[in-house]
């Protein structure tokens, strides 16, 4: 995935793409970044007393959900600072987050109940508070995405989609709080990181899953940022040169046809049309 | 290796998406830049 | 302020009454529900009265979604919104306004739903005041997101499809909360409706304030 934007020559002779130099850099980490990470997930890392080889999903799971999360925080954070700056700049990475916050959340529940399946026995348990938690996240957030898809006005999109962003984060305490009532019971490790009981190469483990995939987060996030600019880009400008080039076609074609008539009518056709 | 299964399911099914999806961005955004006048693509005129 | 938020209160009360939708169409519904649900959870009231807390919420819910539809369409029908800015009311006190109109239709169509639940359930009122107290706090946070996310909508021209995806899962927490309270007040979960009230509580203000303060953006012309 990254490693083609890796490998790919400059950008000079690419004008369409939107790699830089620090997608570049990004990617050629990711490129290293999974290799090591399976090689340590699968082979280095030892297996959990109880969980057994099981543990070794958790390598993709925590990360992916804790990029989840940051993706919707940093959705609530560019949708406050676009109402008060007001700059497309800051609706732009909204959406951008968003979007990928969705991809990664799908990806936790998943990753989860794959998880869930050998370890609790069930592919999915309703008392288990983060579970329910991330899925109404998850739900909350596939609304916002399907707000922003409906054409409209940019300006009127982009700050309802804020207020809409923010009311999605202010949502996570809150559903957090309500589901831990509910049952009153979870079934993920309290605090398993810091009870200091796991293995050095575990806890590595995590730290290196964490990092590469905070650097995909990064990489896809300035790749979506740059797509969601040129596709405003195309909703502000496009039309208006669509129209010009539609306008220039007929006009060269009234012309033409015009033109060939003018020589034997006295009046051309054009004007009667 | 226990559960190997599960676990060969949930790392392609992670790692797998996150490619298509990457995929699918620098794709779409290649068709939306040749939709954009080269003057107004911004980084891409930047000289890296 | 208070006032400006009566006026239009009044004034959406007035046009709701005026159109019978509510009573022609949305009461039979939420009637039709009820009656749904029994044909779906089969004629043992047992397993019926278990569930009541839980399929009065989810009617609620679902009756909450038309009744801010028909609260946002008579905002766009005619620019009103524009009209009532131009008026010189403010934002804080239009959303008053349309959320407590909202607040005041929900809890009469909750009566009815309430009263056919409890005769066609079968279901014991163990603790009257909770019911009550629930079924208010539970609407006015229904009411104000419900107004909050009804104005989201007004102009796209995808109104009756954008709606739920947007307003049912931010109203999860509320559904939990009422149903164990109102399981409480049944007496058939051994939970503490109180304490779930004081979560719909702070649920409501949440909601609350934060229209207060983002109403006023939403309403913006571009």
């Amino acid at each position: 995935m990254s490693a083609t934007a890796a490998t790919r020559p400059a950008a000079e002779h690419h004008p369409t793409s939107t790699s830089s130099r620090g997608t570049r850099v990004l990617g050629t980490l990711i490129a290293v970044g999974i290799p090591l990470l399976l090689l340590f997930a699968f082979a280095l890392s030892p297996e959990d007393d109880s969980m057994q080889d099981a543990v070794r999903l958790l390598y993709i799971h925590v990360p992916v959900a804790i990029m989840a999360y940051v993706g919707f925080g940093l959705t609530a954070l560019a949708s406050a600072a676009y109402l008060w700056k007001r700059t497309r700049w800051w609706d732009t990475v909204a959406h951008a987050s968003a979007e990928i916050g969705v991809i990664f959340c799908g990806l936790t529940l998943v990753t989860g109940s794959i998880w869930g399946r050998p370890t609790w026995n069930t592919w999915w348990e309703w008392g288990d508070v983060r579970l329910v938690t991330t899925l109404v996240l998850f739900l909350v957030f596939v609304g916002y995405l399907a707000f922003r898809r409906v054409p409209s006005d940019p300006e009127v999109r982009a700050r309802r989609a804020a207020v809409l962003g923010i009311v999605g984060a202010i949502n996570i305490p809150i559903v957090n709080r309500s589901v831990e009532w509910w049952e009153n019971s979870t079934l993920h490790q309290q605090s398993s990181l810091t009870d200091g009981n796991l293995e050095d190469l575990t806890l590595f483990t995590w730290f290196l899953g964490t990092v590469v995939m905070g650097a995909v987060f990064l990489w896809l996030l300035i790749h979506r940022f740059r797509l969601a600019w040129l596709e405003d880009e195309i909703d502000r400008h496009g039309l208006a040169s669509a129209i010009d080039e539609r306008r220039a076609e007929a006009r060269a074609g009234v012309e033409q046809a015009v033109g060939g008539q003018v020589q034997g009518a006295v009046e051309p056709r054009g004007g009667t049309q | 290796m226990s559960h190997l299964g599960y676990l060969l399911a949930g790392w392609s099914i992670g790692l797998g998406t996150l490619a298509l999806y990457g995929w699918s961005v620098l794709r779409r955004a290649r068709n939306a830049a040749r939709q954009v006048p080269p003057g107004r693509r911004r980084w891409m005129t930047a000289d890296d | 302020m208070v006032r400006d938020s009566l006026t239009v209160a009044a004034k959406d009360l007035r046009v709701e009454w005026r159109s019978r939708i509510l009573t022609n169409q949305v009461a039979p519904f939420t009637l039709l529900i009820v009656v749904l649900f029994g044909f779906a959870l089969d004629a043992d009231t047992s397993t019926l009265r278990d569930t009541a807390a839980g399929l009065y919420w989810v009617a609620v819910l679902l009756v909450a979604v038309l009744a801010v539809q028909r609260s946002a369409a008579i905002e766009t029908a005619d620019d009103a919104h524009q009209r009532m800015l131009l008026s010189g009311l403010e934002a804080p006190a239009i959303f008053l306004g349309k959320a407590g109109a909202l607040f005041v239709q929900l809890l009469a169509l909750e009566v009815l739903l309430g009263a056919t639940v409890i005769v066609l359930f079968d279901v014991t009122v163990a603790d009257a005041v909770l019911l009550v107290a629930t079924a208010v706090v539970a609407t006015a946070a229904i009411a104000a997101a419900g107004t909050i996310y009804g104005v989201l909508a007004v102009g796209l021209g995808v109104r009756e499809t954008l709606l739920p995806i947007l307003l049912l899962p931010v109203l999860a927490p509320v559904l939990i909360s009422a149903t164990r309270a109102f399981g409480d007040a049944f007496d058939r979960v051994d939970a503490d409706g109180w304490a779930w009230l004081g979560l719909l509580g702070s649920l409501a203000i949440v909601y609350i304030v934060f229209g207060l303060l983002a109403y006023g953006v939403l309403l913006e012309e571009s």
